[in-house]
């Protein structure tokens, strides 16, 4: 049987596996709307996606991925009711500017969740249910909850400027750490350079006014980081607990121990430890074996910006080189982006066939 | 034969001439001004094609001709993977340029890609949209902020002219390339201090994916002896 046929069958067989364990199936368009993706993503999407255009509905993508176009039709209530399970097979569509070994086209299978009522539970069914559907391939599982973090970031004794840049940062780490360590480092808030500064005056040796950008909008930036520098900088203390945060990676029950270690010094963080440990209970129930997973509170921070909480990624042990075969995560905050104030706590993953039949292949050659 | 590709008009033109000259290499265009064509003096087997500098990476890449000169932006700019069908002969010491990321001179609070990002947010916060960069250089300005985790800005493409967008409030800064900054001054715009994105220089380029027999091989030993002899 050839490659592509294996795929299929195995695509096919997921999909029934999703669809029976109560997932509505559905099938968002390929060609989506660049701008949805565009205001999510920023400029960085056009690096990932292909885009196109369209003579009535300007510029189009070919889809990325397939969450997005789920929440936007959730969320328009399309699909009707509040609380949903779906199920999908298709294709994505990702261009590789770097990376021409990568596949630019490939099937995905998904399974999502948006249910209110019980999140641990549904994040456990996501898990549980990509998990069956890769059956007793050797893997590698990789978790993370980046919620840990955002409830960190929030509860630091700090102005909310400062909070709100930190948050915006999140997904990027090297930017995050830098502005991390100049609210942290009295030197680096000085805002030496407005020394004297009045509204009016300071422009008067300067140049032409051009452009969107008003003077105002100048004034306004320079009185804020003005009155900011007044604040007293982060405290190392807490700047040692979000590097402590960043570190640990371990199996998720010494996680759980190196996590509550950290509650004495930031005792804001009780609740999302909490909820972590009420989930690895839940997974330990569901007879998952949590000795051998894999937890950074940052896990897949890079690569997934929609995820909020909990997230996974399932890896081959045969092929340790393969992208992960199956990726997946709680997604709360992009419900509310793109629901426009409406929102609903949801989580879902995909897996790849094509990854899971070349796992295989590896072994059967082996 | 072997082709050699090079920028068929301006002083990026005159000047790869004039190297190539110096070296015991005459390239000439054929004898009617507007017609794209040439040959070479001085030396057998080499055949001249004039070209835009802007399609030169293509054509090396796709090994169309079998050496190119353009500038280094442009390979940098449409190959993302240059390297992996191009090799650099010699960069020629002339045809400098900086890509850099500049804004309006009256932003006294905006000095840094810092600055620059925080601006955005604030931008993009009152504007409802993400504050506009206009360039040519998409791949290069995107890679750029990216490693620099700049957020909350869209690139608008602008092919010419760029430095005007700010005042037509098509865009509130550019990218673009510049060699003394004089037309940035002139159009009210200042450098971001750690605004430089690419330094460029007109260079000469072999392709690895042309076709290479033995009287190629030939060809290329003469040229090469000729052109690195300095």
């Amino acid at each position: 049987m050839n490659e592509q046929k294996r795929i299929e069958i195995e695509a096919d067989r997921i999909l029934r596996l999703f669809s029976n364990s109560g997932g509505q199936i559905v099938q968002p368009a390929v060609l989506q709307r660049a701008d949805t993706l565009l205001d999510l993503y920023g400029e960085d999407i056009r690096a990932r996606a292909y885009v196109t255009s369209d003579p009535f509905n300007g510029e189009m993508m070919l889809r990325p991925d397939f969450t997005v176009p789920i929440v936007k039709a959730h969320m328009t209530g399309v699909t009707g009711n509040e609380t949903a399970r779906y199920a999908y097979c298709g294709k994505v569509f990702r261009r590789q500017e770097k990376n021409s070994e990568r596949a630019s086209e490939y099937l995905q299978v998904g399974y999502e969740i948006f249910d209110r009522k019980d999140v641990i539970k549904s994040d456990t069914d996501v898990f549980c249910i990509i998990k069956k559907a890769l059956g007793d391939l050797p893997l590698r599982v990789a978790t993370g909850d980046i919620g840990i973090l955002m409830t960190a970031v929030s509860s630091l004794k700090t102005t909310s400027s400062r909070q709100k840049a930190l948050l915006r940062h999140l997904w990027r780490p090297q930017r995050f750490l830098a502005i991390l360590e100049k609210f942290t480092n009295e030197a680096s808030l000085s805002t030496e350079r407005f020394d004297g500064f009045q509204a009016e005056n300071s422009f008067a040796n300067q140049a032409k006014e051009i452009g969107l950008r008003s003077k105002s909008e100048i004034i306004e930036r320079i009185q804020n980081l003005l009155q900011d520098s007044k604040e007293a900088p982060i405290s190392t203390t807490e700047l040692e607990v979000i590097n402590s945060l960043l570190n640990i990676g371990d199996k998720c029950p010494q996680a759980l121990i190196k996590l509550k270690d950290l509650l004495s010094d930031m005792p804001a963080l009780g609740t999302a430890i909490e909820k972590f440990e009420k989930r690895l209970s839940a997974l330990d129930n569901a007879n998952v074996d949590l000795s051998s997973i894999d937890f950074e509170v940052s896990y897949g921070r890079t690569s997934m910006e929609y995820y909020d909480g909990f997230v996974f990624g399932f890896y081959s042990e045969n092929h340790i080189n393969l992208p992960p075969i199956a990726t997946g995560g709680r997604y709360d905050a992009l419900t509310k982006h793109i629901g426009k104030g409406r929102e609903i706590p949801a989580v879902g993953g995909v897996v790849r066939p094509d990854l899971i039949i070349q796992s295989k292949g590896y072994e059967d050659n082996d | 034969m072997i082709k050699l590709g090079v920028p068929s008009k301006g002083r990026l033109m005159e000047e790869t001439f004039s190297w190539f000259a110096g070296r015991g290499v005459h390239l000439k265009r054929t004898d009617s001004k507007r017609e794209y064509a040439g040959y070479v003096k001085g030396l057998q087997g080499i055949e001249l094609t004039l070209l835009s500098a802007g399609e030169i990476p293509t054509a090396l890449n796709v090994g169309r001709i079998n050496f190119g000169v353009t500038g280094s932006d442009l390979v940098c700019e449409k190959l993302p993977n240059w390297d992996q069908n191009l090799e650099i002969v010699k960069s020629l010491g002339f045809g400098f340029a900086d890509l850099v990321l500049s804004v309006p001179r009256f932003w006294i609070d905006v000095d840094t890609l810092d600055d620059f990002d925080s601006a955005a947010a604030a931008f993009r916060e009152k504007h409802g949209f993400r504050l506009r960069i206009a360039t040519k250089y998409h791949y290069l300005v995107r890679e750029f902020l990216k490693s620099a985790g700049v957020a909350d800005y869209q690139l608008v493409d602008s092919q010419g002219a760029t430095e005007g967008t700010v005042k037509n409030e098509t865009a509130e800064a550019i990218a673009d390339i510049t060699s003394t900054g004089e037309t940035l001054k002139a159009n009210h715009l200042k450098i971001l201090t750690d605004g430089l994105i690419h330094k460029s220089e007109a260079t000469l380029f072999k392709s690895k994916s042309a076709f290479f027999g033995k009287e190629q091989a030939n060809a290329e030993s003469k040229f090469l002896a000729h052109i690195l002899s300095d």
